[in-house]
């Protein structure tokens, strides 16, 4: 039976890993690719890696970055942040990331997401989408611009265009959970895992193992992706694994990574 | 030294990488001769099988393939690569099988509907008969899978493991020393390295005994 997945995220600007709460305040942390190859060990099932950098020596940065790790990395990685070309894709791939994540460019201009589809395989395409509940309702819109610009377009809806667009997974984040530790928002989780049919990956709050399990039983995610409880050693992967596997959830082990 | 045969079906630094780190000696090639002169071959790819078929022939590589196989000696198809032994593929809707290089009896099908496709993640392969490919991977290890067709043997004894994906299809075949995995071992973390470093094994077997 196909696992759930345990994704940790890093954050990365100008080649270092950092970590925001509420996507403002940042905190140095280390070389993402050292990182990435310990979540490896210590058996996180992908990574991915958000780059927030906006000089254009932080994407050249980053493009080394994804070299060394497709040589010190053996799970599936993703790469996203400030992606908005085929030809930003083609860079990324083509310098060893399994995927890429695309936001901002997307809801500006969808082709990018069937094009890049076309070009690479649905299976290549991860589309973000950063999401905040309508006040008192039970429906959500998508921001964009990390967050901090809100658009009309309804979170479900615009999850089921990008399927038909060609999208292989939705990484679905919730701005109203993201750095509160409160848990994941599994109505807005189990509201797009029931419209679309590509594997949904949740994200934005996790704060204790019980999120986890609720991610998949309620909000019936296929993966689950945690930031800072990772990086800042609250929770380890391992003790995420374990407890998943005690709650009868097919999660591969943690053991099954270890040193290569 | 161990070709691995690259002929335009995606980017196969991660295999490379992998490779050299399970401490095999591999060099990335679409040259026939090439190919022809190496200890062992290995195949990777990802992508449509017909396009596949098609960058193998223009590169004149079909022939070297066979010969490899031939020989006996050592080839490890990966993904596609592995799909690209058996016979044929359904992958074109309606238009009947497109050809395979017919190493291995079975065609090549895709998941029924009702499942979601492609097949991407994690997921565990159950042991059918041992091979030195497996040592030292506890049955039931999971391994990383993207797919969204899969092979299916005319002949059950060249299965060595099978996968639950909703319906139970091989995800590990050998015949002889030629051997097919459809999951990623480049990008299943200390398993999938079991698994590379097993076929340097293999190799290195095969070198020493010719």
């Amino acid at each position: 039976m196909l696992a759930k997945r345990i994704i940790p995220c890093l954050d990365v600007k100008d080649g270092r890993v950092v970590k925001g709460t509420n996507f403002v305040e940042l905190r140095d942390a280390g070389d993402p690719v050292e990182l990435a190859a310990e979540y490896d060990r210590s058996g996180a099932d992908e990574v991915v890696f958000l780059d927030i950098s906006a000089s254009r020596e932080g994407r050249s940065t980053l493009l080394e970055m994804v070299r060394r790790t497709a040589e010190k990395v053996f799970i599936p990685f993703t790469v996203g942040g400030g992606i908005g070309s085929v030809e930003d894709i083609r860079a990324i791939v083509k310098a060893g990331a399994d995927k890429i994540s695309v936001n901002t460019a997307a809801v500006k201009r969808p082709q990018l997401v069937s094009e890049g589809a076309e070009r690479f395989g649905s299976q290549c395409i991860v589309v973000a989408i950063d999401a905040r509940r309508v006040q008192g309702e039970n429906r959500w819109l998508v921001y964009t611009h990390g967050g901090s610009q809100a658009t009309e377009l309804d979170a479900v809806q615009w999850a089921k265009q990008v399927e038909t667009l060609g999208a292989g997974e939705i990484l679905l984040t919730s701005m109203d959970g993201d750095g509160t530790k409160d848990g994941y928002d599994n109505a807005l989780n189990s509201a797009v895992a029931e419209a679309v049919n590509i594997p949904v990956i949740a994200s934005g709050g996790a704060g204790k193992l019980e999120h986890f399990r609720d991610a998949f039983l309620d909000g019936q995610a296929d993966a689950a992706l945690a930031a800072s409880l990772f990086h800042f050693k609250e929770l380890t992967v391992k003790q995420v694994k374990d407890y998943l596997l005690a709650e009868g959830i097919a999660i591969r082990p943690a053991e099954q990574g270890g040193r290569i | 030294m161990i070709a691995i045969v690259d002929y335009g079906m995606g980017n196969l630094r991660s295999v490379e990488k992998a490779c050299e780190r399970a401490g095999m000696d591999v060099f990335l090639t679409d040259d026939c001769a090439m190919v022809e002169q190496a200890d062992a071959v290995i195949l990777p790819g990802v992508g449509a099988f017909k396009r596949a078929m098609e960058n193998l022939r223009v590169r004149g590589l079909i022939p070297s393939l066979e010969k490899v196989v031939q020989d006996g000696r050592p080839f490890l198809g990966i993904c596609l690569g592995l799909q690209l032994l058996f016979d044929g593929s359904e992958e074109s809707f309606g238009q009947g099988l497109v050809p395979g290089l017919g190493l291995i009896p079975g065609r090549v099908r895709r998941f029924p509907p009702g499942l979601k496709v492609p097949q991407m993640g994690w997921n565990q392969i159950d042991a059918v008969r041992r091979d030195p490919l497996m040592m030292g991977v506890p049955d039931h290890s999971y391994m990383y899978f993207v797919h969204s067709y899969f092979a299916d043997p005319s002949d059950d004894s060249c299965i060595l493991t099978t996968t639950d994906y909703g319906i139970s299809f091989t995800s590990s075949a050998a015949v002889g020393n030629l051997y097919g995995i459809q999951y990623h071992p480049e990008k299943s973390s200390r398993m999938g390295m079991t698994i590379l470093r097993n076929f340097g094994a293999i190799v290195d077997d095969y070198i020493s005994s010719h």
